[in-house]
């Protein structure tokens, strides 16, 4: 039977199938659909850790129960785990481990457009890349039998248009892997120095043995057509296939170890040799460093995302496409955001605000202009605490605003660094009770495990108070003058301090009754334009469909002329 | 590959559009095809442009639709049809919800007059006619139903699939909001050339 499938939906049954029994992850796209799909079947122990460095943490353990694992992340989830990535790379596993990688070519949803197949590299750990959602499916089988038969874990790297395109795709039975059994190793899982030099021989002697595996596998194929030939992997080689339908095709599915037999041979039956792969040239350096000449690159540049336009056009094959005349439309906070408010007051305080990854990131455009810094989850409060030790001054003009999954994820260390190294820095933890930008994942203090069951619910204001600050506030996320209070409070405070602003995502509250502007009162000021709600149009008037009641806007109408029922409660 | 078929959805964060891109992959497929679908999700989703993208034929390679090879544009409003529009092939097929939503904060963008009037061109009052139907948000219903009229597959296969997809409380709306937006855009005599009023 076959069935249409997104490639993460496709991962997911490929870990049903190929006997999976525990899956772990932390949220991000474009890899978070997997664990949700996988989350469906009863007989996979499913589970959002807290972050990417955690979950692999946890699916090592698993590993080495015996069971068959799947870790799953973005690509720059994979920096966050990278420690202990690199060091199983020294250790192999037990059950079968394969971490999925979801990179994203042009940053539909990300700060950067890193390619993480350099990570397979740099542990000598291979790698899988799927063309499609078939292969997404049946390479999750692959790694994990090459996994327990070469002892390591293996890297199955997907980009935004593998894992978010669908495709048909034939399903199989769940094949049934009983736990292998855990004998102590120290030799092989204690990384001290002494067994870790041997490990690196093991893994480099590994390497060599995959090498060959790289030369046989059927993954491995070439289709011969023309004179012109590519060098391609992943959602690239379909691309080649609508651009140059008649260039014969090494299709890499196995993209480390690369088969260096096979490529040469190649390149002998070709006049002319293209390598085409997105992002870093990671396959033409190499195949370059074999003595062979190749065209890619210089083509095809390094950054964004191909399609097969694109590859016409860096071939000379077709003009550039006319861009679009219409205005653009960027993301924007929802209405009824409780993120909105919080930085509309940041502004009017002229606070420098050093931001963090969420839907709150948002804050940064404008008319809200809110927020100075955004780099990678956690950053915002090391960051804030460093600008205060270049300059004391900065203590009190500078804040850091953090979410709360984000918080959890990797905010409780650099808060104790605050609290240690004697800041005064002040946190605003934007706490909506999810992981909203990512659509909506529970995490350890929404009160709900990934399968929908009930779990303990973090006190986030027991956890900072342990972590040593004593001062901790609590506002409603829709009271400006509340905000605005514990703000001003809290960075006048000569010690570290967190406010945390609390109301649930508003894509998952029922609305308010929408507000209406009292045309008599309203002179035009557009003072509540200032907010950025979609809801208000120039004017100034409320869309009553779009309006969430949260009012806000009537709180900044300097002529109260907002009003109806805004439900402030709290 | 010209005989694989391409169809944009493009729309607004939250119209309803990655439902539309599933019912009707699953509909080609059904049909017989071999079908890719591309989509947007994450922080884009938040208010911004979505688009989905939707390619069937014999054998499909990229799930991603090139600039000027559009067959069916599918735009759920009208910002997102002018920007698409120069995406379709000439006499490609262009299906579209005559509301406009405008970008956070705006009242009047520049559009050409004549956008909703084209040769080639039906243009839907989507919302009103998913009203009538019983569900405003069967809005996607009606525009999928108007594509359904030119894509020349057995209606019974369209609401046998809705039948898999939509719980089955909204199934009478949705349904009825496809025929609507079915017999609004029916090929009839010459109206592809003239335009249905809108
Ligand atoms: C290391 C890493 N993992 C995952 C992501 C994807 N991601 C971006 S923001 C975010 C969490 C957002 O949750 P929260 O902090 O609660 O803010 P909200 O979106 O709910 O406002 C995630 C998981 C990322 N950017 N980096």
């Amino acid at each position: 039977m076959k069935e249409i499938m997104s490639g993460n939906e496709a991962i997911a049954r490929g870990a049903y199938e190929s006997g999976v029994s525990v899956a772990v992850a932390y949220p991000g796209t474009p890899s978070t659909e997997i664990l949700e799909n996988i989350a469906q079947h009863p007989s996979i122990r499913a589970q959002w850790s807290p972050n990417e460095k955690v979950a692999l943490e946890v699916g090592i353990g698993a590993s080495l129960a015996g069971a068959r694992v799947l870790v799953a992340m973005k690509h720059v989830g994979l920096n966050v785990a990278a420690d202990p990535w690199l060091t199983i790379a020294y250790t192999g596993v037990n059950g079968g481990l394969v971490l999925v990688s979801a990179d994203d070519p042009g940053m539909h949803s990300s700060q950067n457009e890193q390619d993480n197949r350099f990570y397979a590299r740099m542990a000598g750990v291979p790698m899988l890349e799927p063309a499609d959602s078939q292969e997404a499916k049946e390479f999750v089988g692959l790694a994990l039998r090459i996994s327990e038969e070469y002892d390591t874990p293996v890297l199955l790297r997907t980009t935004t248009r593998i894992a978010h395109s669908k495709g048909l795709v034939e399903l199989g039975e769940r094949g049934e892997h009983p736990l292998r059994p855990y004998t102590k190793d120290p030799k092989k899982y204690v990384m001290i120095p002494a067994h870790g030099r041997l490990r690196h021989q093991a893994a480099a002697d590994r390497l060599a043995k995959l090498t060959r595996l790289a030369e046989e596998t059927p993954v491995n194929k070439v289709e011969q057509r023309g004179k012109v030939g590519v060098i391609t992997a992943g959602v690239c080689y379909q691309y080649v296939r609508e651009t140059l339908p008649e260039a014969s095709v090494l299709k890499l599915g196995l993209t480390y170890p690369l088969p260096k037999d096979k490529i040469r041979t190649f390149a002998q039956q070709v006049d002319e040799l293209y390598v085409i792969e997105e992002l870093e040239p990671f396959l033409e350096e190499q195949i370059r460093a074999m003595g062979i000449s190749v065209k890619g690159k210089e083509l095809t540049g390094v950054l964004g995302e191909l399609d097969q336009k694109r590859l016409a056009v860096s071939l000379g094959l077709e003009d550039p496409p006319p861009s679009a005349s219409a205005v653009s439309r960027p993301p924007v906070l929802c209405p009824g955001c409780p993120h909105r408010g919080v930085f509309y007051v940041l502004r009017r305080l002229r606070l420098t605000v050093m931001g963090d990854i969420g839907c709150y990131s948002l804050g940064a455009l404008p008319p809200l202009d809110a927020m100075d810094t955004c780099i990678c989850m956690g950053s915002s409060i090391g960051s804030a605490l460093g600008m205060e030790k270049a300059d004391p001054a900065w203590a009190e003009r500078c804040v850091a605003v953090i979410g709360d999954s984000t918080f959890l994820h990797s905010g409780m260390t650099p808060l104790l660094d605050v609290v240690y190294n004697g800041g005064s820095t002040t946190v605003l933890i934007l706490d909506n009770s999810t992981t909203a930008m990512t659509g909506h994942q529970d995490h350890p203090a929404s009160g709900r495990t990934l399968g929908g069951d009930p779990a303990p619910k973090v006190d986030l204001e027991m956890l900072i108070r342990a972590l040593g600050v004593r001062r901790v506030q609590r506002v409603d996320a829709y009271d400006l003058a509340a905000i605005r209070r514990a703000v001003r409070e809290e960075t006048a405070a000569p010690e570290p301090s967190v406010i945390i602003v609390s109301r649930s995502c508003a894509l998952r509250t029922s609305p308010a009754r929408p507000l209406v502007v009292d045309e008599a009162k309203c002179n035009g000021c557009h003072a509540c334009l200032k907010l950025g709600c979609p809801a208000i149009q120039e004017g100034a008037r409320i869309d009553p469909h779009l309006c969430r009641g949260c009012g806000l806007c009537s709180q900044v109408c300097p002529r109260g002329a907002i009003g109806g029922d805004s439900n402030v409660q709290c | 590959m010209s005989n694989v078929n391409n169809i944009l959805l493009a729309g607004v964060g939250g119209q309803g559009i990655i439902l539309a891109g599933k019912l009707l992959a699953e509909v080609l497929a059904a049909g017989g095809f071999d079908v890719k679908l591309s989509e947007v999700h994450g922080m884009a989703q938040r208010g911004g442009s979505v688009v989905t993208q939707v390619r069937f034929g014999p054998r499909v390679y990229s799930p991603l639709v090139s600039p000027g090879k559009v067959d069916y544009l599918v735009a759920f409003e009208q910002i997102e049809a002018w920007r698409w529009i120069s995406w379709m092939r000439s006499g490609g097929l262009l299906i579209m919800d005559e509301q406009i939503i405008y970008p956070a904060g705006k009242t009047q963008v520049s559009l050409p007059e004549d956008l909703t009037s084209r040769p080639g061109t039906i243009c839907l009052n989507a919302r009103q006619l998913a009203r009538q139907a019983g569900l405003v948000k069967a809005a996607n219903m009606v525009l999928l139903g108007a594509l359904a009229a030119h894509l020349g597959l057995d209606l019974k296969i369209w609401h046998r699939v809705l039948e898999d997809l939509v719980p089955a409380k909204y199934l009478e709306p949705n349904r009825k909001a496809l025929e609507e937006g079915f017999a609004r855009a029916k090929p009839s005599h010459d109206s592809l050339s003239s335009g249905p009023p809108c």
